[in-house]
């Protein structure tokens, strides 16, 4: 019996099993890896590029989606060269031509968050796999921010959030995918503090209430910090349920508390309805330990702040952008918007005209719609021009940092939009932490699709 | 015992609100036999009538004055309100009381709704079961909170109370006690008397008037009222109206203390259900009962030394005792024989 060496042997059988089984394993890793051609999700093969909007269109924030939907449709029209440019005039560095991004003309699909967080991702799938949209931007709520920033990490889309105050978005729930161009609960208390201090002093004793839910809890906890520093006591800390309606039952323990001031830990309705009624118990005429009792609303939006009336004039909070800034970038944003809808933008609106421009400059600048190319050429992006102050997009965690605004409920105002002023514009060093308190994992820039 | 007094009046205040609400369901559940899901919306739309008569007493003119510019270059506007440029000073009476007022348009407005709501759509499913009820009005209040948020936006519309009733009152002083102990919003104490006044004017109506005492035998008993030659449906049909008129003048009223926007109605919805359930389905003094009662619970439920001992106990008082008294009394509170037990 001669041996056949023209033939297989098993043990070449078995090597090249093992090699085939080892590349198959691999490949995957190589295909998704920048080596091979920058394949992706969504790849724009036309003379067009899609971005989908995602903002509430529904539920209770229906009205700051709708300033979001204005917004985002202007930003459109001045990337597409229509228009007066707005922001584009003033941003620097900037790359925009208005001719689209990379000359392809920019069109969009927009989706409705509900404010509800599955509502939210579906939607943000629904754009991502059957209208081909490149990058998820919008939103008015942490809770939602976190779930579509979760879903786009996991898909390779870039999403540029719009209004999410909770630290967490930009902490332990940071991801690669995700971008905040909006301030946090730990900016908002860092830039009140000082404020608090020179207007009502270092003796005071303070009284929380706190929507149940993370952002509240967030906001809570950097109050809390940023008073405490001062020589604030926290005489208690009261969490309530989201959507109460009649806050009265938590607002008549504060009575005869021994706190001075009242805390409103709320946002939207919650935020119109406790302050409203905390005004109607008496508590801005009341004195307590020999001071004027006072309230504190940390987040103030002047949409929601039309809910509130008069009962917001005086009251000291933060904001992340204001219609009233002169800064050259903020007066083009108004003079556009204002002259298109006959009235001026949110702080929303603000957010998410920036959040899109910001996209669009970073394709520029990388030279490609490759996600993880534009992820790097947004972190660490240092640009003026777009309101507040030179602003970063910081690497670590991808949190923007700028000057924040302190307001007060405006005493005397002069139209139905002047609802606050600014009383300071708190210098950008001053609201800066370091990243890794607040924990979390960007992820990786490259996904598998 | 501060803390105390103010949380009992705090109750009574909360369970005027709801008694108002569970009044009105109740009554249309035990004469027509309904579970109105819409009755909430009912409570929005009264609410909204307060805020279509200040937008039309604030309707205002408007003059551009091109010398002064906006931020966008347009002219600004001055605005005068027509009504206080025409009746000057009673103008702006008008303006200033529009909360109550509208009670006047409320009483009309909300009559109609009922009736077009119980003929037009309730009257096909009196023979349906139950749970079809449901799905059919709880559609309606999805529809009647749509065109609502399509007129008047998303946001809420906040609407003031005459300057008189703005401020606290100081109820401890009136007891003999310090001053500021006891401080408690005009207001709540005007919703307070004004939910006693309806709730007595409805019993009164229902007990000393044969149209009320028709109504109640129709309640008892139907077929019988029937068979002696009483329509007993078109009175049945006026309490789906008078129920209408009593969830919207207890929205109107409430619009100072919640500025109303388009999801009101679904706040006090469930709230209320568990009201009528823990009264006693049918049962008017048990709805009645049932909202002052859980009103108080809730307010004591709040305070900082029971949460203390029992962690978010306030968020789920309402629904803790209503399991509870469900599972002692199966009927409610004041719950009647056969009801629902068919």
């Amino acid at each position: 019996m001669t041996e056949r060496n023209d033939g297989p042997s098993r043990r070449r059988v078995l090597k090249g099993a093992a090699a085939g089984l080892v590349t198959a394993g691999i490949a995957p890793t190589i295909i998704t890896s920048r080596a091979y051609g920058q394949e992706y999700r969504n790849k724009p093969s036309g003379d067009t590029v899609t971005l989908g909007f995602n903002v509430p269109q529904t539920g209770p924030y229906a009205d700051e989606g709708a300033d979001e939907l204005r917004a985002y449709e202007l930003a459109v029209e001045h990337l597409n060269g229509e228009g007066d440019g707005g922001m584009l005039n003033t941003m620097q560095p900037s790359n925009l031509k208005g001719n689209g991004i990379l000359g392809k003309k920019v069109a969009y699909v927009t989706g409705d968050t509900q404010t509800k967080s599955d509502a939210a991702r579906a939607s943000a799938k629904r754009m991502i796999e059957k209208d081909g949209a490149l990058m998820i931007t919008g939103g008015s709520s942490s809770g939602v921010a976190v779930a579509v920033q979760g879903l786009c990490q996991e898909m390779g889309t870039i999403f540029m959030a719009g209004l999410t105050h909770s630290n967490d978005t930009t902490g332990k729930d940071k991801r690669r995918y995700g971008f905040r161009h909006f301030f946090n609960a730990y900016m908002s208390g860092a830039a009140l503090g000082p404020v608090l201090a020179d207007e009502y002093g270092t003796e005071r004793r303070a009284y929380h209430l706190t929507a149940d839910y993370n952002w509240g809890w967030t906001q809570e906890e950097s109050m809390k910090n940023a008073t405490e520093a001062l020589g604030w006591e926290t005489v208690n800390t009261v969490k309530t349920p989201v959507g109460a309606g009649d806050f009265s039952q938590y607002i008549t323990p504060v009575l005869n508390s021994g706190a001075d001031v009242l805390i409103l830990n709320h946002y939207g309705r919650d935020m119109v309805n406790s302050l409203t009624q905390a005004v109607q118990f008496g508590l801005r005429d009341k004195q307590v330990n020999g001071k004027d009792f006072q309230i504190v609303v940390p987040l103030f939006s002047r949409l929601m702040a039309q809910g509130a009336g008069d009962n917001i004039k005086g009251i000291l909070g933060s904001t992340n952008w204001n219609w009233s800034l002169q800064d050259a970038g903020s007066q083009a944003f108004v003079k556009s918007f204002g002259a298109k809808y006959g009235f001026p933008p949110s702080m929303a609106a603000h957010t998410c005209y920036v959040q899109a421009l910001l996209y669009a400059d970073a394709c520029e600048r990388a030279g490609t719609f490759y996600p993880p190319d534009v992820i790097r050429a947004l972190e660490g992006h240092k640009f003026d021009g777009m309101g507040n102050g030179p602003t970063e997009y910081r690497a670590e965690d991808h949190q923007c940092f700028k000057d924040v605004l302190v307001v007060r409920g405006n005493e005397n105002p002069t139209s139905q939009f002047d609802l606050l002023n600014v009383v300071q514009q708190v210098p950008r060093s001053q609201v800066e932490y370091d990243a890794s308190i607040f924990g979390g994992e960007l992820g990786p820039y490259e996904v598998s699709m | 015992m501060d803390a105390i007094l103010l949380q009992l009046l705090n109750g009574l205040d909360k369970g005027g609100a709801y008694a108002l609400i569970a009044l009105g369901l109740t009554l249309v559940f035990g004469t027509l036999g309904v579970v109105n899901f819409a009755h909430g919306a009912l409570f929005m739309l009264g609410a909204f009538c307060a805020v279509t008569l200040r937008k039309l007493l604030t309707l205002e003119q408007v003059v551009l004055d091109t010398e002064n510019l906006t931020a966008w270059g347009t002219p600004t506007e001055i605005r005068t309100p027509y009504v206080e440029a025409w009746f000057g000073d009673f103008g702006a009476v008008l303006v200033n009381y529009s909360v109550p007022l509208a009670i006047l348009l409320a009483i009309p407005v909300m009559l109609a709704v009922g009736v077009a709501m119980e003929r037009g759509l309730i009257k096909h499913f009196y023979r349906r079961p139950h749970a079809e009820q449901i799905l059919v009005t709880f559609g309606l209040a999805i529809v009647l909170q749509e065109i609502i948020k399509h007129f008047f936006g998303a946001n809420p519309i906040p609407q003031p109370m005459p300057e008189n009733f703005s401020g606290a009152a100081d109820i401890g002083v009136m007891l003999g006690m310090d001053p500021n102990v006891i401080v408690y919003p005009w207001w709540r104490l005007v919703y307070f008397a004004f939910s006693v006044i309806v709730i007595g004017a409805v019993f009164a109506f229902l007990q000393f008037t044969t149209f009320g005492m028709v109504v109640r035998a129709g309640m008892a008993d139907r077929e019988t009222v029937g068979l002696i030659g009483i329509d007993i449906d078109k009175r049945f049909t006026a309490m789906f109206g008078l129920a209408a008129v009593v969830a919207g003048v207890a929205g109107v009223m409430y619009t100072p203390l919640l500025p109303p926007d388009y999801h009101l109605g679904m706040d006090f919805l469930v709230l209320t259900f568990v009201v009528v359930v823990v009264g006693g389905m049918g049962s008017l003094p048990g709805a009645v009962a049932a909202g002052f009662l859980l009103g108080i619970l809730q307010s004591f439920a709040s305070m900082t030394e029971v949460k203390a001992i029992i962690p978010g106990i306030d968020q789920i008082i309402i629904y803790l005792v209503a399991v509870i008294i469900l599972l002692v009394r199966p009927r409610g509170l004041m719950g009647r024989k056969g009801v629902m037990e068919s």
